[in-house]
């Protein structure tokens, strides 16, 4: 029920939402869990093996509980934590899990088979027939919300930013740290979870520098940077951090969240502690919470969530949950599990009591107190059962970031080493406001680096200090005792585990599930470990922990991924002239990273017609296609030549200034890297064209070589893909379009023949025109400034009009090219295709210098006779294409054996016929062969002929 | 999320960075396949300190040698 | 073959009666022997290739004297980090063989081992998004059906017929081309193969030997005779290293190098939901793998983080190229959280093939550099190392993955097979 006065809620802005259906109300400031309790909602979900009805626990990240099914306007979160999502206004939201409903779930009659369900049991069942009978329907069984149908749309923001200390937690502690650090001169960035500062401050009513401690609150952080509502959920190298900053109520009005890179140079961890729940039998019951969550419920959100409260505790943290209870007109007893008991006004207090059991349908009826043994039991009524088990410290990213832990038998906690961090606050087991002050003061000026004369805050030293009496469970047989509500783990599931076997932490932890839920074991994981010392009789620090991993709580991937997702994840490259191709009515596609026009399909025209039009039209007339992707590597100095000739498989020294020769580059393994022309532009120029993809991988490779195998040769390379255009005008009438565009080269046959270059002016623009042809027809090559590119593009359009000129695509090429032979890198080639494979035998005989890759084809294998090989080939059938990756096979009895397969085929226009190129066993020695093909279980026939079917002698790339 | 320190440009985030393996001492072309193969392919793969190749390729494009600890990614001097 | 010797069958009749028992009846699925001074054969790394090893050592060949040492916990590499696939559609006939003998072991491992794998044969569909992806899917399904492999080609309705909540928008970065899928491919559970084969090499009287690291090999001469352990020196005939992720560190010891580089391999998992995918898929363009756990979980991972590393967390800058690719595939999973996000240590070998045989060092054997696939690979990967340290010689299937073929040039390169982007 809602208190009339008191919590951090606005009263002014009720705000209306539904739960399961039913017409509810909250205020700003109240999450959904807190206005749940407000309405007296006990059940809220149901666990997860089990179907055990379960209400509210915790009050923020360490609910293990309340899971539900959040909608509000478009947005949609299947598994929101109930404890952390604001409450909005017209917010929709609906247990999951449960059918027809949580509060009614017909699966809840699972929970009368427990017996039979222990931990791991799907381990030795499920096993005949086979585990495929069992799975539908156990998977039907599993998981908590539903996916939605919706696909939410909203862009993510990613920030980076650095700071000389981070201080994650805005706790005492921590606000502290930040204050000193700043005082030191450091710039702070202070990251806390939640919408106000002060952490427990927030419930604690407790007083710091001799006034109310959220005013020092207010003073103590002038001059840090603040991120609230932000979690930092990961730690990973050299002092980077993950933050996901929740902007959904924040004061400029709703945003979606924000994930931030910080990179910090020091950081000081403040991050609280969590309380444990004590285990006992039937302690799940929904009205079961943790102490010090019901006095957040009471003093931040105004909410009593039970009338006649029994607190039981093993600590002395919980008194305070008591005394505000009491002052709240709540009926309060305390079961202290240790021998004695203060007195406190008001309040029964029973010592060396413990719950010995729980009951009431639907909610919390009774508690039966009596000592560990369970030797005398009395029932009390009572509404709410507040417990702590004491408290473990949030250590997750504390450990996440490299930091060692060590088990503290007094404090029962593993605590951070801090040897050489900086670690403030109860995350060191320290419970004392004072002292917590007085650390996150000292872990300030440490983490800073420097001295200050600030003074460090002052608090009143708490009244009670009694030590903790750890207590793991109670030895009454025959009860269940939780230890991880979500998962169902009970600790006699932990004691079944250790006793076959599954004695690590970790395979505890697989074989149980144990900590594996939502809430990632934040409240039962020590319990857990506790428990599993015992029954192996080992001590807790000999157990150790599970890893503690990120997210420190579940992250939505779409916040993670950022700027990432969507449009910039791996974000296509674009032509200069990408308007014009689109505007041509150009199919665009990706090609290694680029887009470019796979064709131009017409009205009508399907892609089939439309590359046949376009090759035709560039075989016997002109065709125009953009090669402005393909890369260019310029590549200057005295050494040029003969780095690039220890570099390049073909010999390149010798090439003349003007001239161009196709190249292949090796890897040190043989394999082929890449192919491309190089062209010499000068006695120390070169011009490299690598594959449109391998430009960064070539350009990387000839720096590392550089750099560190030739580090005295005098040369340097530039990547200048993105600054020049290419366009290729290719066919029998291209030169009188290239005539026409003027410029004043001589672009005669004796002048500029095939495989020569010549640089000159398109009046005041610089202009490089190659003679190179990857069509097999006299090709021109014209590359301008990238800026000059449309210019450029419309006139050859212009000027070729009158000869029939046509765009053509990716796919047209790549019928012209595999016409003549041509190779495709990656295509034709794989990743162990040597140069003799391609038939380039050559340079490997001639070339007498350690070019990369040469000693790699002598090895025994790249010596073999039957490698596979490139060849042509024939389909027997000539109006049918082979679909590429169609093998050859060798067909012995009933058996196959693949000979190989096709990298390339289609219907060749000027042959009006199928060709094919293969990388074929032996393919050489096999010319005039027919042999077996093979495609998805259908045989057919083709011969084996050189690879090249049209010009063989290169009569049309001359003249 | 490493922080490396370029010879040229001082630390900077990993993005601007390639790795390039281990480095190794190639021998001539007339050694025995076995010493080739030594070259080529074995690594040292060290867990610890692990001498390796990077590149500020998104940067001044530096080849430089770095030592590292490949257990816990610390940066050696 | 005949029938392992558990102390306490697993069945459902066993349930029921332990349930009326208070389940206290089970016994230890394994012991925890302290090691003696000398076996017959010592097989260091007990995770899932490990423990398989010194099973069918056992087993098939009647070894009687096998431990596995284990520094850790049983499990606790590899084999307990991965995202549990199981696939056997490999392009090269090497290849093939080797992970369809894998797969054909698991199928009947539940019943072998009497401990519920559960093996979830529901398909591993890989994803094309271009013309040029589809034909080269062309030529890895027809290698597969000319090896035997069960595979379909399937166009981009075909894919959407398998997955009905992947993303239908042409317009994706990946748009879906079209795929292929095994229908005999899926996931098991994989601790549960850990713990199987521990539960029954123990039973036929393996020694597993948790928190024993070896710290160094004793050598007579030339050949390794025994280990150095935490726990005190064994003698060994013949020792079997099956160590991923700690390969190079183990062959230092040893004396030698191997063509391995160990790289961090990052999982995650978000929150459990109903369930909504029905297989496995993968994806060659953007590496990304993913399936949804019995559990409700979405299961998946990609590519290797970019610099060699021992240190078993994922970078958060490939962490959420991971993530991105994901929802480019599954936009409706934008609202999903995350749960956990690790990495297991890979040895990638340089061809993306494992090595199975001889080391350098005689008396010491090698089941190693699996990369990416190890968890796939391990009832063969076991299998056949147990051939060869009983029989000291290979098994067609093995021979191929020898050390030698760095020597010889003759790589198995499976870069397209390891299903991740390289």
């Amino acid at each position: 029920m809602r208190l009339a006065l008191g919590g951090r809620i606005d009263r002014a802005k009720k705000l209306s939402f539904t739960w399961n259906g039913a017409a509810l109300t909250g205020f700003t400031g109240d999450t959904i869990a807190s206005a749940l309790l407000a309405n007296g909602v006990k059940i809220v979900a149901r666990s997860f093996k089990y179907h055990r009805p379960r209400g509210v626990f915790a009050a923020w990240v360490d609910e293990p509980n309340a899971v539900v099914d959040v909608r509000w306007g478009d947005q949609h979160d299947p598994n929101a934590r109930a404890t952390l999502v604001s409450l909005q206004d017209g917010m929709v939201v609906a247990g999951v899990n449960g059918y027809p409903s949580v509060a009614h779930d017909a699966a809840g009659a699972l929970d009368l088979l427990h017996r039979f369900l222990p931990a791991g049991f799907y381990y030795k069942t499920f096993m005949t027939p086979s585990w495929h009978h069992y799975e539908p329907r156990i998977r039907a069984m599993a998981g908590l919300g539903r996916v939605g149908a919706a696909i939410e749309t909203r862009a993510f923001e990613t920030r980076n930013t650095r700071c000389d200390v981070l201080v994650i937690g805005g706790g005492p502690a921590g606000i502290a740290a930040a204050r000193a650090a700043r005082a030191a001169g450091a710039s702070v960035l202070l990251v806390d979870d939640r919408a106000e500062l002060g952490g427990s401050l927030l419930w604690d009513n407790a007083t710091i520098d001799d006034g109310p401690a959220l005013d020092w609150v207010a003073t103590a952080i002038d001059g840090v940077r603040v991120l609230s509502r932000s979690t930092v959920f990961g730690a990973y190298d050299h002092g980077s951090f993950a933050v996901l900053e929740d902007r959904a109520t924040a004061p400029t009005g709703w945003a979606e969240p924000r994930l931030w890179v910080v990179r910090a140079a020091q950081m000081v961890f403040a991050t609280g502690a969590i309380e444990r729940p004590l285990v006992f039998p039937d302690n799940d019951r929904p009205g079961i919470m943790s102490a010090n969550a019901v006095l957040a419920y009471l003093r931040q959100y105004g909410v009593l969530p039970g009338r006649r409260v029994i607190v039981a505790t093993n600590n002395d943290s919980a008194y305070a949950t008591a005394i505000a209870l009491r002052d709240a007109g709540a009926v309060v007893e305390i079961a202290d599990a240790r021998p004695d008991a203060p007195n406190i006004e008001g309040i029964r207090v029973r010592p060396a009591s413990v719950p010995l059991a729980t009951g009431g349908r639907g909610g919390l009826a009774w508690v039966d107190l009596g000592p560990c043994d369970g030797s005398r039991r009395e029932r009390v009524p009572a509404d709410l059962l507040a417990v702590s088990g004491g408290w473990s410290p949030a250590v997750h990213l504390f450990s996440q970031a490299g930091g060692a832990l060590r088990w503290d038998d007094t404090l029962a906690a593993f605590l951070p080493d801090a040897a050489g961090r900086h670690v403030a606050g109860s995350v060191t087991g320290a419970w004392d406001l004072a002292t917590c002050l007085a650390q996150g003061h000292r872990a300030g000026l440490d983490a800073a680096g420097r001295a200050s004369d600030l003074a460090a805050p002052h608090a009143p030293a708490s009244a009670l200090t009694r030590p903790i009496l750890p207590l793991w469970g109670l030895d009454l047989p025959g009860t269940r005792q939780w230890v991880d509500y979500q998962n169902d783990v009970t600790a006699k599931d932990v004691r079944l585990a250790a006793s076959e076997g599954y004695r690590s932490v970790e395979h505890l932890k697989r074989y149980t599930t144990l900590g594996m839920a939502t809430d990632q074991g934040k409240t039962s994981n020590v319990n857990g470990l506790a428990i599993l010392a015992d029954a192996t009789g080992q001590d807790i620090a000999a157990v150790g922990t599970t890893k503690f991993r990120p997210p420190f709580t579940p992250v939505p991937l779409a916040a993670i991924a950022g700027l990432r997702a969507g449009a910039l994840f791996a974000p296509l490259r674009h032509l200069p002239v990408h308007d014009d191709h689109v505007a041509l009515g150009a199919e665009m596609r990706d090609y290694g990273g680029w887009a470019r026009p796979a064709c131009y399909r017409g009205i009508g025209e399907t892609t089939a017609a439309a590359i046949k039009r376009e090759a035709t039209n560039a075989r016997f007339r002109v065709g125009l296609f953009d090669g402005s992707s393909l890369g260019k590597i310029e590549v200057q100095g005295s050494d040029a030549a003969a780095f690039l000739n220890l570099m390049y498989y073909n010999e390149v020294a010798n090439l003349r200034p003007g001239r161009l020769r196709y190249c292949l580059l090796l890897r040190e393994t043989g394999v082929v890297y890449d192919d491309g022309v190089v062209a010499r532009l000068a006695a120390d120029r070169y011009l490299l064209s690598p594959s449109s993809s391998h430009t960064a991988g070539v350009l990387a490779m000839l720096e590392l070589w550089h750099q560190t195998e030739y580090p005295t040769m005098q040369v340097a390379f530039h990547d200048v893909t993105a600054a020049w255009a290419t366009f290729a005008v290719s066919g029998p009438k291209s030169r009188e379009i290239v005539v026409a565009l003027g410029g004043g080269a001589d672009l005669s046959e004796q002048a500029l023949p095939h495989m020569a270059m010549t640089e000159t002016m398109l009046g005041a623009v610089p202009c490089r025109i190659a003679r190179v042809s990857f069509t097999g027809e006299r090709s021109y090559e014209i590359s301008v400034p990238s800026g000059y590119a449309h210019a450029l593009w419309r006139q050859l359009l212009d000027l070729g009009e009158a000869s029939g000129i046509m765009p053509y695509g990716i796919e047209s090429l790549s019928v012209l090219r595999a016409e003549k032979g041509y190779i495709l890198i990656g295509t034709d080639t794989d990743g162990m295709t040597l140069p003799v494979d391609l038939g380039l035998e050559g340079p490997l005989r001639a070339k007498k210098i350690d070019f990369v890759g040469k000693r790699s084809l002598l090895t025994p294998d790249a010596t073999r006779p039957d490698r596979r090989q490139l060849v042509g080939l024939l389909p027997a059938d000539p109006a049918v294409v082979p679909v590429p990756g169609t093998h050859a096979v060798l067909r012995d009895g009933g058996g196959k054996r693949s000979l190989g397969w096709i990298t390339t085929a289609c219907r060749s226009p000027v042959l009006q016929r199928s060709v094919a190129l293969g990388m074929i066993e032996s393919g050489r020695a096999r010319m005039g062969e027919t042999i077996d093909l093979f495609h998805l279980g259908q045989f057919s026939r083709a011969t084996i002929v050189a690879p090249c079917f049209y010009d063989p002698a290169g009569e049309k790339l001359h003249g | 999320m490493l922080a490396l320190p370029c010879p040229h440009c001082g630390t900077r985030d990993e993005a601007e960075f390639q790795f390039g393996g281990e480095p190794a001492i190639r021998p001539p072309s007339a050694v025995t396949d076995t010493v080739w193969a030594d070259y080529v392919y074995m690594r040292s793969n060290e867990k610890g300190p692990h001498r390796e190749l990077w590149c500020h390729a998104g940067g001044c494009g530096q080849w430089f040698v770095l030592t590292r600890d490949t257990a816990t990614h610390a940066v050696l001097p | 073959m005949s029938r392992t010797p558990f102390r306490t069958r697993y069945s459902a009749a066993g349930l029921l009666r332990q349930g009326l028992a208070g389940q206290t009846g089970w016994g230890e699925a394994w012991r925890a022997p302290a090691p003696k001074p000398r076996y017959d054969f010592v097989i260091i790394g007990g995770g899932g290739h490990g423990l398989a090893t010194a099973y069918y050592l056992a087993k098939l060949h009647g070894a009687n004297r096998v431990a596995v040492l284990e520094k850790g916990w049983i499990g606790g590499g590899n084999t307990g980090r991965n995202t549990t696939i199981v696939r056997s559609n490999y392009f090269f006939p090497e290849s093939a063989a080797l992970y369809d003998h894998a797969l054909r072991l698991y199928e009947g491992l539940s019943q072998e081992l009497n401990y519920n794998i559960m093996l979830s044969q529901r398909g591993v569909v890989t994803i094309a998004h271009s013309h040029h992806d589809m034909e080269l899917m062309a030529r890895s399904v027809n290698a597969m059906l000319i090896n035997g492999i069960d595979v379909e080609l399937l166009d981009a309705e075909g894919v959407h017929r398998e997955i009905k909540i992947a993303n239908r928008d042409p317009d994706a970065r990946y748009p879906i081309h079209g795929g292929f899928v095994q229908r005999r491919g899926g996931i098991a559970r994989h601790d549960a193969v850990a713990w199987g084969y521990a539960r029954a090499a123990d039973a036929m009287g393996v020694d597993i030997i948790q928190n024993c690291e070896v710290t160094g090999f004793r050598f007579d001469g030339a050949r390794v005779v025994g280990v150095e352990t935490s726990r005190g020196p064994i003698a060994a005939g013949r020792i079997g290293m099956a160590v991923s992720g700690h390969s190079g560190v183990l062959a230092a010891k040893a004396g030698f190098k191997l063509p391995i580089q160990s790289y961090a391999l990052q999982a995650m998992v978000t929150e459990p939901v109903k369930p909504v995918l029905d297989t496995v898929i993968l994806s060659g363009s953007t590496g990304i793998y993913c399936s949804q756990s019995d559990k409700g979980e979405m299961v998946f991972g990609a590519g290797l983080d970019l610099y060699p590393s021992y240190a078993q967390r994922g970078n958060l800058p490939v962490g959420q190229t991971i993530i991105a690719a994901l929802l480019d595939m599954f936009p409706r999973f934008r609202t999903l959280k995350l749960l956990r996000q690790w990495a297991g240590i890979v040895d990638v070998c340089w061809d993306y093939s494992p090595l199975i045989g001889r080391s350098p060092v005689e008396g010491l054997y090698l089941n190693c550099g699996w990369g990416t696939g190890g968890f796939k690979a391990i009832p063969a990967g076991g299998w056949l190392l147990a051939h060869i340290l009983a029989t000291g010689q290979h098994h067609p299937i093995s021979a191929p993955f020898d050390l030698n073929r760095f020597t010889t040039g003759r790589l198995i390169d499976e870069a397209a097979g390891a299903g991740i982007a390289h």
